[in-house]
């Protein structure tokens, strides 16, 4: 067993790092202040080939590996939550694309996707249908050789200004789960409509918005996978997803404890350094040991994925511990930093705020201990 | 065009201390990077192939890890990488290093070669010029933006209070300041591409006869580092307060006479 990165994965870290230190740190709170993602950022993130990593080069993506789409999450995510964010929810549509496209699918609307010119987004959510996915309302209905869709998107991430949507509808309700099927809606259909942006505690730069399908026109070539496969399609992104959300709670950890220690070391009361207290040495090898738990789980994860092995149980602990972790981390390093770290001017208190979610969305922590304790069998 | 970078892997002296007792550079855990100048004379050097073509190689001498900076180059955009490693050449000055690189540069073929102005950890600005010299080329220091016109190139050089705007033929070489040209990022693409190209090793033996060998390494090395040492703070100075004007003049007059300055 060998858990040094290869040179390969060591170089990508250092793009990841330079690119994250230089473009998004002096914006991310302008970003979360004002609520908005820039568009220059979206920009230079495809220009880079950040928006492809794990897809194939022969659709013009990136060509590297889950390990790879990971250390990135960590990095962008040390820095700003809702860049990780952006980033993964593109990454989740074009799973869907990559894993049950056709070979036509792919070239149409993967390759934008992952070549650098195009933004995606995936809706699954609906206003009564969280956790609860099987309960989709929406609805696609085949007439000649066109599907009409109905239903309302919740908390559709990047849908504000992405071009291509990923989206699941019922087509059988009698057949339960096995009814709904995914579909691709292309921006500006007749009838798509996104709504304002939600106003959010955390990962606020991030677009993030309802969708409503009024009878949205889409030709049969547009669903993917056969009729009914849609759950399956919907469940194996999600799978992978959140190996990136796992990385994203590290890389929010391990940003925040950077601050928290940076500031420790400078900051004195009582004639010492808040960082010389030996509360203050054990709470912080505590977290970063925990830090490091989380990591190892998430590249066990993305190996496995990689190594083309089942990873959905590895993906779910990963998941579930890594946000955990960073709730707590984030936590302990504003205490760490006192009233400073309370203040918006440091960004540590964003990081707090930006955890919480990775606890929530791509499978809540409850979500999470049904997958671990399904494939442990204990029903 | 062909054109060859010359690339030196550098501590990010940003992060390296000095040992205050012993006066050396502490460069454990320290970062290696590309030397920044070099760094804007690969990016000038793939704008230039963007523009009319041809093809960019990067060549660097060191230990075996100057392989990570190669690779970055690779991963920036560069066709071609070339290390420069063996144990005769440890220990050369900026000479014996200009000689070595001559020699391997020869060997490769150049229309155009790049080097940066200064390395930021020796910061001697030497090893250019010397190569240009080497190989008996024209060159063009402190460049900041450069034009091609053909087999001519017309380069913008810094000077103390102007510029000097030059039109020099190709072959040459041209030292880059770090204004020349921002570097792009790496691609992701790119990451994984430069491990799939091969590094080309050039040793002792590849180069023999490109250069005398009693002139290279560390016997070969007409410099030697007499002793290096850290600047000793200052210590604190005094403070006269409430003095008059008459006062402060013959205590500062004083003071010089004190210390022999007057
Ligand atoms: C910022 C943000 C971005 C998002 N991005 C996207 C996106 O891009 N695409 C998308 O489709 N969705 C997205 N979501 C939606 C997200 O995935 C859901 O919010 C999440 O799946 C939970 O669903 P819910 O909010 O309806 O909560 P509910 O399902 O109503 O859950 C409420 C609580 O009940 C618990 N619970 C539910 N069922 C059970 C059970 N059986 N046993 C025990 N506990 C249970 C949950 O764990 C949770 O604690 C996003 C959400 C947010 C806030
Ligand atoms: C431990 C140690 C001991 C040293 N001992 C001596 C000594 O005894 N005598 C002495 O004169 N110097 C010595 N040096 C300095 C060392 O030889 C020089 O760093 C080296 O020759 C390059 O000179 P420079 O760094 O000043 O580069 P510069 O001349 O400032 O570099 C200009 C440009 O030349 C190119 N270049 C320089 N070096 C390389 C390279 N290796 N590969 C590819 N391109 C390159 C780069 O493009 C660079 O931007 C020592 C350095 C160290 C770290």
């Amino acid at each position: 067993m060998d858990f040094k990165l290869s040179k390969q994965h060591l170089l990508q870290q250092k793009l990841y790092r330079d690119f994250a230190e230089a473009e998004i740190r002096p914006i991310a709170q302008e970003m979360d202040e004002t609520e908005t993602f820039s568009m220059d950022l979206l920009g230079k993130l495809h220009k880079y080939g950040l928006m492809g990593i794990p897809f194939s080069r022969a659709y013009g993506g990136s060509g590297g590996d889950y390990l790879g789409f990971s250390l990135c999450m960590e990095e962008v995510s040390k820095i700003d939550g809702a860049t990780g964010l952006t980033m993964s929810v593109h990454s989740l549509a074009c799973s869907c694309i990559d894993n049950f496209g056709t070979e036509e699918q792919k070239q149409r609307f993967l390759r934008p996707l992952v070549d650098g010119s195009k933004t995606g987004c995936f809706g699954l959510t609906e206003p009564n249908a969280g956790s609860d996915a099987a309960g989709q309302q929406s609805k696609a209905v085949l007439y000649h050789d066109k599907y009409t869709i109905n239903g309302t998107k919740i908390f559709t991430t990047n849908s504000g200004f992405a071009d291509t949507f990923v989206m699941f509808a019922m087509t059988d309700k009698s057949k339960g789960i096995r009814g709904i099927s995914a579909f691709l809606v292309e921006k500006g259909a007749p009838g798509l409509a996104v709504g304002p942006n939600i106003r959010r505690m955390g990962v606020r730069a991030s677009s993030n918005c309802e969708v409503s399908y009024e009878n949205v026109e889409v030709p049969a070539s547009n669903r993917l996978g056969k009729e009914g496969d849609g759950f399956k399609i919907a469940m194996k992104a999600l799978d992978g997803g959140r190996i990136g959300i796992a990385a994203q709670a590290v890389g929010l950890a391990q940003g925040a404890l950077n601050e928290a220690v940076k500031y420790a070391k400078e900051r004195k009361q009582f004639g010492k350094r808040i960082s010389s207290f030996q509360s203050s040495q054990f709470k912080i090898a505590d977290l970063q040991t925990r830090i490091d738990a989380a990591r190892l789980m998430t590249h066990r994860a993305a190996a496995a994925r990689d190594n083309g092995e089942n990873y959905s149980s590895h993906a779910a602990m990963a998941k579930l511990f890594a946000s955990r972790m960073a709730n707590d981390v984030c936590r302990e390093c504003v205490q760490l930093m006192g009233g400073y770290g309370y203040c918006r001017e440091y960004p540590v208190e964003r990081a707090l705020r930006d955890a919480k979610i990775t606890e929530i969305y791509e499978g809540t922590s409850e979500v999470m201990q049904m997958v671990i304790a399904g494939a442990m069998k204990v029903f | 065009m062909k054109i060859v970078v010359c690339i030196k892997q550098v501590p990010d002296t940003s992060e390296v201390k000095l040992d205050s007792k012993t006066g050396r550079l502490m460069r454990e855990g320290v970062p290696s990077i590309i030397n920044p100048d070099d760094k804007s004379g690969i990016e000038a050097a793939l704008r230039i192939k963007e523009e009319t073509g041809g093809s960019v190689a990067v060549v660097s001498m060191g230990p075996p890890q100057a392989d990570f900076a190669l690779r970055e180059a690779l991963a920036m955009g560069c066709d071609e990488a070339y290390l420069i490693t063996a144990k005769e050449f440890a220990g050369s000055d900026t000479f014996a290093t200009a000689k070595i690189l001559a020699g391997a540069l020869g060997k490769i073929g150049f229309d155009l070669i790049i080097t940066g102005r200064q390395a930021i950890d020796g910061d001697t600005a030497q090893v250019g010029p010397q190569i240009a010299e080497n190989l008996n080329i024209p060159q063009v220091s402190y460049v900041e933006d450069i034009e091609v016109n053909g087999c001519a190139l017309t380069v913008k050089r810094q000077f103390e209070d102007r510029y000097h705007i030059l039109e020099v033929k190709t072959p040459c070489l041209l030292t880059a300041l770090s204004e020349l040209a921002p570097p792009r990022y790496m691609h992701v693409r790119g990451t994984v591409e430069a491990y799939e190209k091969e590094v080309q090793t050039l040793g002792f033996e590849d180069l023999a006869g490109t250069f005398d060998p009693s002139c290279i390494g560390l016997a070969g090395s007409p410099t030697s580092v007499y002793k290096s040492f850290g600047k000793k703070p200052k210590g604190a100075g005094e403070m006269h307060k409430n003095l008059s004007a008459d006062e402060a003049v013959s205590l500062i007059i004083s003071k010089m006479a004190e210390r022999h300055i007057i």
